[in-house]
């Protein structure tokens, strides 16, 4: 089973002009199985939220709570978030120059795993992965990252994704910047990783291009740091038309 | 990070005759290269104090153990330093090369006759066992007229080193070097490389600097005729208290010569002391040439300093290329954040980081039988300083 579940969560950021809230008591559940999407408007603090989760050193936890099958994760350091099943796919995926993604990818996986892959498997592994996102047998030499185009690394994400098996991922604004081929291929994968028993997925996206791919369970809609409205699906649809005026408007109110 | 253009450069008015004024005029005469007391330019750097008295001159006989893997093909005798004097050696222009021309008693002389192609690399292991041992060390290699060689000597031990070596490459030829200190924490060295490049000749040299608890190396290249090209590269990692120093000159003495420096440093640890300089001169008479120089420092901890000073002097205006960059940068946190939150630990997560700073230099020295074993070292170097698991 993997719960993520996450309490009147309140995140700062060190600005120049001083402390700034950005998160104001955020509340979610993920539970097993479940598909979560989270659409709002540029800036109200989706990766500050996706972040946070994560362990960034940025933003600074005021309040609240994040536990992972009752674990408190803000307890923990970054790399033990991961290796408690945590996973995000980031919006920005950092080069890393001069790091394969081969080495990249084995030293992540026996960080995860607690041992080494075995070698025969993982290889096979690994190529299969690379063929199922569509990338070129040639990117498990390059250094991770470094001159990929937007679509190469998002795909790279995903690819990590299927390869380290979390318990629970989120992404990031995965689908922008993806044309509609890749958005398939990247989407195929998360459904791919959704298969596998008792997964949660936390999708964060401005569009609701990749919830035809992708069907959430819940749709949220998170304006100005926090929650604003739940529904289903329907609710992106909804979003898709009507933009969202009504939510910023009644948060500023 | 500064990437400077020619028209940032320092420019020299003169011609002909100046002299890049960081690069005294070569001598044999002792007397023209004074005791230094830590002021002068070249010296203001590196700590004086801990030279355990190197540059006072004291004669000594003791000799490095060597053991010398030599390809068949390769001459290797004994000389006086006149008869190094003769052949053209590059000259002493500082006092440690001086010293060790007149107190080594005799040179090394390795020869590579002209046309010789020789794939296996010769190999020189040196190593000392004690500080308290003075060494004088003085090795002039003549490769011939397109002649094709990789030469790779190794510092291992503990030691007090003064060494000089000439490299006068052959038209044509093509001659790669690689000098690896990883010496114990106490040595000392001091050492001037310089290399004088022929006619269409191509060199590539490395230096490596882990070990010693005070390392200065010079790297010189100048050029017999027009067409040669040098690439001069570096790699070092200083722990707590190491001062590790490399000093390139690439003179350019001919037309259409080119140079590419590419030094990369790790530092880490309280007092890790690092100190590149790049020094290039383009004369009057090399027109149309090519230069690059580049140092790069990544700083591990708190406590550390990268001195890193690149000079540029032009004395004629018809130039190819010239250009330096010059960057010393911390850790990247975002860069660390991405590995962990792929359950890499902090530790492990610096590693691959350094790794991957100093991997395509690696990649680049250009020795394949010994790529492994450098990469090994390097590897090594990082488990037992980056690895340390707090
Ligand atoms: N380091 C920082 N310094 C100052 N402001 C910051 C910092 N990090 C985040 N912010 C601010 O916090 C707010 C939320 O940013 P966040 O990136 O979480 O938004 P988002 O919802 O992901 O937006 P987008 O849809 O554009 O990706 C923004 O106003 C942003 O400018
Ligand atoms: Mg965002």
């Amino acid at each position: 089973m993997a719960t993520l579940d996450i309490k009147d969560l309140h995140v700062t950021v060190d600005t120049e002009d001083g402390t700034k809230e950005i998160l104001k008591g955020v509340d979610l559940t993920i539970k097993d199985g479940e598909t979560h999407a989270i659409m709002g408007p540029n800036g109200s603090g989706k990766s500050t939220l996706a972040y946070s989760i994560a362990g960034h050193p940025k933003y600074t936890v005021t309040g609240g709570s994040v536990t992972l099958d009752g674990a408190d994760v803000l307890e923990m350091s970054v790399d033990e978030r991961a290796r408690a099943g945590l996973f995000l796919a980031m919006q920005y995926p950092v080069e890393v120059p001069g790091v394969s993604v081969a080495n990249f990818l084995r030293t992540a996986k026996t960080a995860i795993d607690g041992e080494a892959p075995k070698l025969r498997t993982w290889v096979k592994d690994v190529n299969g992965a690379m063929e199922k996102l569509s990338m070129d047998p040639s990117f498990s030499q390059r250094s991770v990252n470094e001159g990929f185009s937007g679509g190469e690394k998002k795909r790279h994400e995903i690819m990590q994704l299927e390869l380290l098996d979390p318990k629970v991922a989120i992404l990031d604004e995965t689908d922008s910047g993806l044309d509609i081929d890749a958005l398939k291929i990247v989407s195929e994968g998360v459904n791919r990783f959704k298969q596998n028993s008792d997964k949660g997925v936390l999708l964060i996206t401005h569009y609701t291009r990749i919830l035809r791919y992708i069907t959430p369970d819940f749709v949220h809609v998170f304006v100005d740091g926090r929650m604003a409205e739940q529904g289903g699906p329907e609710l992106a649809e909804e979003l898709e038309s009507t933009g969202y005026d009504k939510y910023v408007s009644a948060a500023r109110a | 990070m500064t990437d400077t253009p020619v028209g940032d450069a320092v420019e020299t008015v003169e011609s002909g005759t100046i002299r890049s004024h960081l690069n005294p005029p070569p001598s044999y005469d002792l007397a023209d290269h004074p005791v230094p007391v830590g002021t002068e330019e070249v010296w203001r750097f590196t700590p004086l104090k801990r030279l355990r008295g190197l540059l006072d001159g004291e004669p000594s006989e003791a000799r490095l153990t060597q053991e010398n893997s030599v390809p068949a093909g390769i001459e290797v005798s004994h000389i006086t330093a006149e008869q190094a004097r003769e052949i053209g050696e590059v000259p002493p222009s500082e006092r440690p090369a001086a010293l060790a021309v007149s107190l080594a008693g005799g040179a090394t002389l390795v020869d590579v006759p002209a046309e010789a192609e020789i794939d296996e690399p010769m190999v020189v292991d040196l190593s000392g066992d004690s500080v308290d041992t003075r060494v004088w060390g003085h090795t002039v290699y003549r490769i011939g007229n397109h002649a094709k060689v990789t030469v790779v000597v190794r510092h291992t031990g503990s030691a007090t080193y003064c060494s000089t070596t000439s490299f006068l490459v052959g038209d044509g030829a093509d001659v790669t070097i690689l000098s690896l200190q990883d010496w114990a924490d106490d040595a000392v060295h001091l050492g001037r490389d310089a290399i004088r490049v022929g006619r269409d000749a191509k060199v590539k040299h490395t230096s490596i600097s882990f070990g010693g608890d005070l390392v200065r190396m010079h790297a010189n290249v100048e050029y017999d005729g027009p067409g040669g090209e040098a690439e001069l590269l570096g790699l070092y990692f200083a722990d707590a208290g190491q001062h590790l120093e490399h000093r390139l000159f690439a003179d350019h003495t001919a037309p259409r010569t080119k140079s590419r420096v590419t030094y990369k440093g790790a530092l880490q640890g309280q007092g890790a002391h690092t100190v590149w300089i790049g020094n290039v001169l383009i004369r009057k008479v090399a027109e149309g040439i090519d230069t690059y120089e580049e140092n790069r420092n990544l700083v591990l901890t708190e406590g550390c300093q990268a001195d890193s000073v690149p000079n540029l002097e032009i004395e004629t205006g018809d130039i190819e290329g010239a250009g330096h960059a010059s960057a010393t940068a911390r850790f990247d946190d975002e860069q660390l954040f991405y590995l962990r939150s792929r359950g890499v630990s902090e530790k492990e997560a610096q590693r691959l980081v350094v790794h991957g700073f100093f991997n395509d230099l690696i990649r680049r020295v250009g020795i394949p039988s010994i790529e492994d074993r450098l990469l090994e070292t390097v590897e090594a170097e990082l488990a037992r300083n980056v690895l340390k698991e707090s």
